[in-house]
């Protein structure tokens, strides 16, 4: 029997050594990928029959603080439907809807004409808010200097009257529905300058812009804080007024996107954000209805 | 013994996971960005500095060479630093002491990319600012921050390569009299050279691909920087700025550059491993 | 002119502690600002309360249990490939092309970036196979970049189990599988399961290739194929929004902390793995 003794010994090292038995070791991994297996068929976006499917908004990174505000207050209300907010940018959001990824795209752009058989849904006006720091002298900026600024043209400080510095210009990046709202309002056909800094979201703009005195950006007027000061435009200060107005001149839409007519949850969430109580959130958190 | 021909089948067909997951990567980042390289014709693509996605400008050159100067910068910092502290950890710190600074560097490895970008923008990006000017968001910032992460990929590679050097080598040099430190440099240093340059070029590798914390301190701007304190726009985060907004042609064009970084990476990857194959 | 030889040598050792030095301050450095800023946060209703206001007010609780579903994902599928790649490289072939070939594949793989597997896994998962940005997304694109690294330590942990082992089960009459499953693998399991705490740690910190799969929606998912933020990514947005600085340093700090502590836990299994064996 002496040469058996040598696997127990080591067996019996091997299950006082984890607590296990052996066999438990093998089946473990086994069992890991039959976990993973089932786990996939048991839902699709959410789809059980059980239980309603969670709405999906996608898109906007501009419209998605309002939008995850609007989901807050109405799964508040009715718990019974989940709602999903991604961000991930205008025509990513327009594209999954387009996909049926999402219920609802959000987009802070206008839809150009090969989106245009996608039903939209406009659900507040925002205005672009022209931004530098705190500290910062300046008060106002002429629409044509602001083209100056963007186009590469007027590059310090100086040009507009103040200490000399260089501007450290800070943009959206390529396909940005603020951007993209930002250059049909100010730019018209002028590029903007490639040596512009470039961020992805109204967030770092800011955070940009607040930390550095000589930086100027643009960023959504919802999104505006005490720690940057919001430029008038042509003598136009960005108030709620003007923008109700359309005095202030850097206005957009703010757009849900659905592919075919909002029915059943969908409709009852755009009936939300449309009704006083939605419209009144978006006027709370710095927007400008545009339901009547 | 069916029993085992079967499982030696799906061994080796788990076996194949990892290289059909790449040749998956590779197809689908080449379908998904070949259209446009040849849309645009390769020349333009490369050559080009002029991006402008949604109105028809793809040309990546800026970004090409603001990849590689990041990287160069990184490495001016980083290996250095790195090789110092694998020529501490294998030559000269007692062995007690290597027990735990082994180990301590090693966490360095684990702090996560978002908190080296993070910590840049807090304290690198201000300081560089204040004190060089421009708006710190820079080439020099996204060097610095990159030249941190890759340490730990020099350190511990180059500490194989020094520790797989025969300590007879090192007996025979010190008892012709040469010091510890010409020991080192004429004996141990040339032995271990192959390992040391995998550890570089893997580091390059690592430089060249990482995206979040290079996002957060570079700046992004478009333009071929002309001073170190320029914002830069690398490979990787001209993908990971754009890729949530992009749609048709852009994304072509994202995904493009993507292909342009594989290739890259790929080309490293296979210098490193035939470097080690020649040992 | 020729330095003297002990001078030289007083200036070099001189010059390479203070670069280690220096490169140990960085570490500290780090630690102690995530710690000192972040840990403070760290309460029990941080920790359990769901993200308010887009993570401004409230816990992180949402992204706490996003974090662990697609880990767990991720580190479901991969561990099976992974030690099947390992056993079948160790035990079942001898090294010639094939083995060379797997080899340089999860080299390769290892070596692609996060941002290149994001971009795989958009594409793939979330648009061609329609599973949207969810955990299942994420959890799969995941698993492909922590493969490389069980196969790794995995197959280092089976080389390390002593030939004789295997000679004792052949001696038995056991077969080969018999002798893998019994002996070899459960040897090798702590060696495994340090690749596998090293995976997790790669996991948590890991942002790129989860931003474009697994997106970045706040609610607690519950099926795989639900979005889910993940503390980085949480971390990320909140950091780079400047939304609120005291709870992106909380969770900061809790994401450095538990990757720390794995990663240590990891080395000194390691450590005491190799010290049995040699």
């Amino acid at each position: 029997m002496e040469y058996l003794s040598g696997t127990g010994r080591l067996k019996t090292r091997c299950v006082q050594a984890w607590g296990l038995h052996p066999r438990l070791m093998v089946f473990l991994p086994v069992l890991a990928l039959l976990c993973g297996l089932v786990m996939l068929p048991a839902a699709g976006c959410g789809r059980e029959a059980s239980q309603q499917p969670p709405l999906c908004v996608a898109g906007s990174t501009s419209v998605q603080p309002f939008a995850e505000k609007l989901a807050e207050v109405y799964m508040h209300h009715f718990p019974h439907l989940r709602i999903d907010v991604q961000g991930g940018g205008s025509s990513a959001g327009i594209y999954a809807t387009r996909q049926g990824a999402a219920d609802l795209g959000a987009s802070s752009r206008e839809l150009v004409a090969a989106e245009k058989d996608l039903v939209e849904i406009p659900i507040a006006w925002d205005g672009i808010a022209v931004i530098v720091h705190a500290a910062n002298p300046l008060t106002n900026l002429s629409l044509d200097d602001l083209r100056a600024i963007f186009a590469g043209k007027i590059t310090d400080w100086r040009q507009l009257g103040q200490r000399p510095h260089a501007i450290h210009l800070i943009t959206r990046e390529e396909g940005s529905g603020t951007r993209n709202a930002f250059e049909e309002l100010v730019m018209g056909k002028v590029e903007i300058t490639p040596a512009a800094l470039v961020q992805d979201s109204n967030g770092s703009v800011r955070e940009i812009v607040a930390n550095d005195p000589n930086a100027l950006g643009y960023i959504s007027v919802g999104l505006v804080d005490r720690r940057v000061k919001a430029l008038s435009i042509d003598g136009v200060s960005p108030t709620r007024e003007h923008l109700r107005q359309h005095s202030y001149k850097l206005v957009r839409r703010f757009l849900l996107v659905s592919r075919l007519p909002p029915r059943g949850p969908v409709k009852e969430f755009v009936d939300f954000v449309l009704s006083a109580k939605g419209q009144s959130l978006l006027e709370q958190e710095g927007l400008v209805g545009i339901a009547e | 013994m069916s029993r085992e021909k079967f499982v030696e089948r799906v061994l080796f067909l788990l076996a194949l996971s990892s290289l059909s997951s790449l040749l998956l990567i590779t197809v689908f980042i080449f379908l998904e960005g070949m259209p446009l390289i040849i849309e645009t014709g390769l020349g333009n693509f490369l050559a080009s500095s002029h991006w402008a996605p949604t109105k028809g400008h793809f040309g990546i050159l800026a970004m090409i060479i603001s990849s590689v100067l990041v990287t160069l910068g990184a490495m001016v910092l980083g290996v250095p630093l790195g090789l110092a502290c694998a020529l501490v950890l294998a030559e000269f710190s007692p062995p007690r002491l290597k027990m735990v600074l082994k180990p301590t560097l090693e966490l360095l490895a684990g702090i996560p990319s978002v908190v080296y970008g993070f910590l840049g923008v807090l304290w690198l990006v201000p300081l560089i600012r204040d004190y060089l000017g421009g708006p710190g968001l820079s080439l020099l910032a996204a060097a610095l921050i990159l030249g941190i992460m890759i340490l730990p990929t020099v350190i511990s590679i180059s500490i194989d390569a020094l520790d797989a050097v025969p300590g007879p080598y090192r007996d025979g040099s010190i008892a012709l009299g040469a010091t510890q430190w010409q020991t080192v440099r004429r004996v141990v240093l040339p032995a271990a050279s192959s390992g040391i340059i995998t550890a570089v070029i893997l580091a390059m590798g690592r430089a060249i691909g990482e995206t979040m914390a290079v996002i957060m301190v570079a700046g992004n701007a478009l333009k071929i920087p002309t001073s170190i304190l320029d914002p830069v726009r690398t490979l990787t985060s001209n993908i990971a700025l754009e890729l949530g907004y992009a749609s048709g042609r852009h994304r072509e064009a994202l995904f493009a550059t993507g292909i342009v970084l594989f290739v890259i990476i790929m080309l490293l990857n296979l210098a490193a491993t035939l470097l080690t194959r020649r040992k | 002119m020729r330095l003297d030889p002990r001078l030289s040598q007083i200036m070099a050792k001189t010059v390479l502690w203070t670069f280690t030095g220096f490169t140990l301050f960085i570490l500290i450095f780090i630690i102690v600002n995530i710690s000192v800023k972040g840990l403070p946060q760290i309460t029990p209703t941080f920790l359990f309360d769901l993200p308010h206001d887009m993570g401004r007010a409230g816990g992180i609780f949402s992204t706490i249990a996003a974090t662990a579903y697609i880990t767990l994902l991720a580190i479901l599928l991969a561990s099976p490939l992974g030690v099947g790649t390992a056993i079948y490289l160790t035990e079942y072939t001898r090294e010639g092309w094939g083995t060379r070939l797997i080899r340089f594949g999860s080299e390769c793989l290892a070596g692609v970036p996060s941002i290149i597997l994001g971009l795989f896994g958009f594409v793939l998962f979330v648009m061609k196979l329609g599973f949207g940005w969810s955990v299942l997304s994420g959890g799969l694109t995941l698993a492909i970049m922590i493969l490389p690294i069980i196969i790794r330590t995995s197959e280092e942990a089976i080389k390390a189990v002593p030939r004789e082992y295997r000679q004792v089960c052949y001696s038995l009459g056991l077969s080969q599988w018999q002798a893998i499953t019994r002996v070899v693998l459960p040897s090798a399991l702590p060696g495994i399961t340090t690749g596998i705490m090293l995976s997790v740690g790669r996991s948590l910190g890991e942002t790129a290739v989860l931003l474009f799969t697994a997106g970045a929606s706040l609610r607690t998912p519950v099926s795989v194929f639900d979005s889910g933020r993940t503390m980085a990514v949480h971390f990320y947005i909140l950091a780079r929004e400047g939304l609120s600085m005291p709870n992106a340093y909380g969770t900061a700090a809790i994401l450095m902390v538990s990757i720390l502590a794995i990663n240590l836990v990891a080395y000194t299994l390691m450590q005491r793995l190799i010290k049995r064996y040699s």
